[in-house]
This record gives structure tokens, C-alpha cells and sequence, in this order.
């Protein structure tokens, strides 16, 4: 065992996890006051739940040794069955396979959570949790199979255990997961904006930000974290996870030039709201490309992504879907833009490239196979969150009363208020035990 | 007695306060309101989303003063908050039938 890269994976595995409430941050602030607990909410669940179906299968799922064709994993790994003492990875590398199992958890958590952003102010919370679950059940821990889950080898050469097919048989590019995070969870957020429906007033009453500093924050969390999220998929600490590091700073430092820049020629001023937004199209970006692509094409796949998904976030109203904040602008587009430009820019001076992108000579091979990545994992996710987003209105119903959206969604949904600002309190009474009521007014 | 009711920008507040200090007035009550008048409100753009904002802050001052101090009351408050450009907001005065002072129960002129 190697005691370095188990440290490193170890700290990455806690790095990735501090991305869920940033995300959380960076969301609810974009949200009304009056649904801000519930964006927050909706994120925090997905540590909850998906902490426990990783442990039950979801691991196994992803991870086991391929059961058919690719598709996913066998229940070899139930209830991380043969994880405990063993070790995985090259020889020389080698870390206990509960610091890999540790680390891909935080990956699993965080995907759900990028898609709640679609379906701001107006979700059912538990109808919410039910789609977490299947979600992550049907479509991410096989995704995650397919382009996470490589092919074991014996010192022979021999496969003793066979992993996914984007990652082994298409061989595309994926470092850390902007066709199984990223397009994935930005296909399902377009989906469940479709079968939820736009918010009542979208788009002419205005929504604005009620807390932008949370906004920056909770971007600025996700940068930190998304350190580990990049550089910590190496799974060593080595010169691969140093440039992994290196081309995620560079590429969300354009990108948030990128985005800027937009905003300056289109609406006249740079706003906070923007350069938190590059920030993170930027990292969407650079994810899939982080270890296949030298500085310089970091810092090209950063630019572009900040400046197309500052134009992207406009055709929401266009085409009139209400991606309340911008998970398909951001995600699906920095995803796409990041996953197809790995094939320009992949360079074998890195290390962990074994074929050069377009631009670096080696034609056009390893770009088809990233588009065809972006494509599969779009479809599959689009149309099985649609059908699962539709399984859940049909039968519990997905969104609330329109009498509880306009209410807001801390009160009908968690009985709580974001903020308490009212220096004459809110008049009633207290009870020391709450008496079950469910609309959580007091004293009605 | 007299209710003199100003809405004015928020940054003059502090000149006007001055200004009513220096004609000896006593107290006076002050609250952050939203409206607009004629210069209506503002925009403000998230995500290339142009947000019209109508509604703009000000300040309510309300005064309570002797009906013979009105006039300089309302003049003070208005060349104080005065900058000449829209949205400089209105100054107005209502009757008041009855005053209590409600520590000493004293009526009236004296209450003031």
C-alpha cells in the first residue's frame, strides 16, 4: 500500500464532499427567500441518502465487476462486501479500496444535487428523495460503471475483471466525469424541468437572487473542493494529479474572464452573479479534460466554456423551459464543450493521454469517441429521468399546491423560515413540543 | 398640531435630521419604505436576464409639530433634501385632532 496516494485520496474523497453544501450555497442563493432551506434542503438529502444506497449497492453497482456488456456492475460488493482490507490500483500505487470506495461516494452524491437546481421553489421534498433514489439507482451508478469502472488486469495482461464500456471499449476520455457528473446530471435537470413545468410568473415576474454572497461563496467552495474532485481522480500524488490541478485553476480563471467579458459587451457591467457562474462553467469544463490536457489547453477550454455558457443560459427563454438555475446552461453545455474539446486538446506529453486530440495532431479518433460519450450518456439520462420524473407525478405527484408555491416552499415543505428579520417577532405562541400539525403554523 | 410626512432619498436623511435639529424639533420618527413617483425604478441584470425593479428605497419622516411651526418645518425638510434631480420625493401636512404623551398622560401642544 501506498501510504502517500492513500493520503491524498483520503483528503481529495473530503474535498469533493465540501462541494455538496457549496453547491447547496451557490443555489440557494440564486433561490427567493422564501425557498431557500428547500434548495438547501434538496442538496443536503443527497448526502443522506445516496451515503446509504452507495453502502447498500450502489457501490456494487458501480464498481463490482461487470455483470453484462458494460452496463453495470454485479452485486458482488452488497453491503461493501470484500472491500474491507483489500487494496486496489497499479502496483506501487496501491490504496485500501475504501479510500476509492470513499472518494467515488462524494462523486455519487453530488450528481443528484446538480440536478435540483432545475426544479427550484416548486418540488414535493420527498417526492424529491424518491427520485434521488431511483435516479442515482437506474441511471447513475451504472453511468458511473461505464465510465469509471476500468478493466483489472493480471500481471499477464489477462482481464480478471471487466469494467465499463465508455471507459474500456470506446475508450473515450473522462477523467473525472463531465459525460457521468456533468452532461448527466444536466440532461435529467432538463428533464425534470419538462415534466415539472415552469414556476407560476416564470418568466415575467422577476425572480431575482435574494442572497448573492451566498452565491459566491458556494462557488468559491466548489472551486476548493473541486481540487479533489480533479486532482484526487489520479488516485496517486503524482505529476498526473499536479497538472490535473494545475489545468482545473487555469481553466476556471478564463473562464470567469470568459464570462465577464460577455456580460460587459451584452448588458454593460460584470456581475457577482456572473463571475460565480464562470467560475463553475469553467470547472464543468475542465473536468472531463483535466489530466488529458496541457496549461495552455486548459486555459483555451475554460475561455470558451465561460463565454458559451454565458450566451447558453440565455435560451431558456427561448425555447421556454424554466431551468430555474441553469443546470442544463451550465452543466450540460460546460459538460458538452469540455467532453468534445478533451478530443481537440488531448496531449500524450501528459502523461495519461495514450492518443494526442485534434489539435495536437492526432486527428480526429479520440473526438468521435467523446462525442458519442456526450451523446449516450445524454439520451440515456434524458429520457430515463423523464420517465421516472413522470412515474413520480403520476403516482405521490411532484409539485406543490400552486397555493404553496406562492407561499413558498420552507413553510409548506419543512415548516421552517430562512430568516427570522421582524425585530417584533412574529407574534403567537410557543410550545415546547411540536403538536404534529403539519402546516407547521402555530397556534391555528 | 400638525403631522408633517416627508418620503425623501435615504442618503439625505442625515441633512435632514440636521436641518430639524437646528430649528429645535424634538423627535421625530423615521421608517425605510419602497415606492416610486415619477423617476419609477431600476434594472438589474442576472445571467443576461434583464430584472425592472419598480420599486425604489426611501425614507418616511414623520414630524409632529406646532401648527405654527409647519411651514418652516416643511421648508427646512425640502431644501434640505433637495437635489434637484428626479426622485427628490414629496413633503406633506395632515391635521392632528389629538396628542398623548404616554409617559406623563400630558394632552395636547404640551405633549409635543
Amino acid at each position: 500500500m501506498n501510504s502517500g496516494d492513500t493520503a491524498w485520496v483520503l483528503a481529495s474523497s473530503a474535498l469533493v464532499l465540501l462541494m455538496t453544501p457549496g453547491l447547496a450555497f451557490f443555489y440557494g442563493g440564486m433561490v427567493r427567500a422564501k425557498s431557500v432551506l428547500n434548495m438547501l434542503m434538496m442538496n443536503f438529502i443527497c448526502l443522506a441518502i445516496v451515503g446509504v444506497l452507495w453502502m447498500l449497492y450502489g457501490y456494487s453497482l458501480a464498481f463490482a465487476p461487470d455483470a453484462k456488456l458494460g452496463l453495470v456492475g454485479n452485486l458482488g460488493n452488497v453491503g461493501l462486501k470484500g472491500t474491507i482490507d483489500q487494496l486496489t490500483g497499479a502496483s506501487g500505487h496501491q490504496i485500501p479500496v475504501l479510500a476509492f470506495v470513499m472518494f467515488q461516494l462524494m462523486f455519487a452524491i453530488i450528481t443528484p444535487a446538480l440536478v435540483s437546481g432545475a426544479i427550484a421553489d416548486r418540488a414535493k421534498f420527498w417526492a424529491w428523495g424518491a427520485f434521488v433514489v431511483l435516479w442515482a439507482t437506474i441511471v447513475y451508478f451504472p453511468v458511473a460503471h461505464w465510465v469509471f469502472a476500468f478493466d483489472v488486469t493480471d500481471s499477464a495482461g489477462n482481464v480478471v475483471a471487466a469494467g465499463g464500456w465508455i471507459a474500456n471499449k470506446l475508450k473515450a476520455y473522462d477523467f473525472a466525469g463531465g459525460t457521468a457528473v456533468h452532461i448527466n446530471a444536466g440532461a435529467a435537470g432538463l428533464a425534470l424541468a419538462l415534466v415539472l413545468g415552469k414556476r407560476r410568473g416564470w418568466p415575467k415576474e422577476p425572480m431575482r437572487p435574494h442572497n448573492v454572497p451566498f452565491v459566491l461563496l458556494g462557488a468559491s467552495l466548489l472551486w476548493f473542493g473541486w481540487f479533489g474532485f480533479n486532482a484526487g481522480s489520479s488516485l496517486k500524488a503524482d505529476a498526473v494529479a499536479a497538472n490535473a490541478f494545475t489545468t482545473t485553476m487555469v481553466a476556471t480563471a478564463a473562464a470567469t474572464l470568459g464570462w465577464l467579458v460577455v456580460e460587459q459587451i451584452r448588458d454593460g457591467k460584470p456581475t457577482t452573479v456572473g463571475a460565480a457562474s464562470g467560475a463553475v462553467a469553467g470547472l464543468v469544463a475542465i473536468t472531463p479534460a483535466c489530466a488529458f490536457v496541457n496549461p495552455v489547453g486548459g486555459t483555451i477550454i475554460g475561455a470558451v466554456a465561460g463565454a458559451a455558457c454565458a450566451l447558453a443560459v440565455s435560451m431558456k427563454y427561448r425555447f421556454g423551459f424554466d431551468d430555474s438555475l441553469d443546470v442544463v446552461g451550465v452543466h450540460l453545455v460546460g459538460g458538452t464543450v469540455g467532453t468534445v474539446l478533451t478530443g481537440v486538446f488531448a496531449t500524450t506529453t501528459t502523461g495519461a493521454a495514450a492518443q494526442n486530440g485534434l489539435f495536437e495532431g492526432g486527428g480526429f479518433d479520440q473526438l468521435w469517441r467523446q462525442v458519442v460519450a456526450a451523446v449516450a450518456v445524454f439520451a440515456y439520462s434524458f429520457v430515463l429521468a423523464y420517465i421516472i420524473g413522470k412515474l413520480i407525478d403520476k403516482t405521490i405527484g411532484f409539485r406543490v399546491s400552486e397555493e404553496d408555491e406562492v407561499t413558498g416552499v420552507d413553510t409548506s415543505e419543512h415548516a421552517e423560515s430562512g430568516y427570522e428579520l421582524a425585530a417584533v417577532g412574529a407574534g403567537g405562541a410557543f410550545r415546547p413540543q411540536a403538536s404534529g400539525v403539519s402546516t407547521g403554523t402555530v397556534g391555528a | 398640531m400638525k403631522l408633517v410626512t416627508a418620503i425623501l432619498k435615504p442618503f439625505k436623511l442625515d441633512d435632514v435630521k440636521h436641518a430639524l435639529e437646528s430649528l429645535g424639533v424634538h423627535g421625530l420618527t423615521v421608517s425605510e419604505v419602497q415606492g416610486y413617483g415619477r423617476q419609477k425604478g431600476h434594472t438589474e441584470v442576472y445571467r443576461g436576464a434583464e430584472y425592472t425593479v419598480d420599486f425604489v428605497p426611501k425614507v418616511r419622516v414623520e414630524v409632529l409639530v406646532d401648527a405654527a411651526d409647519a411651514d418652516r418645518v416643511v421648508e427646512a425638510i425640502a431644501s434640505a433634501a433637495r437635489t434637484g434631480k428626479i426622485g427628490d420625493g414629496k413633503v406633506w401636512v395632515t391635521p392632528v385632532d389629538a396628542l398623548v404623551r404616554v409617559r406623563t398622560g400630558e394632552r395636547g401642544p404640551d405633549a409635543l
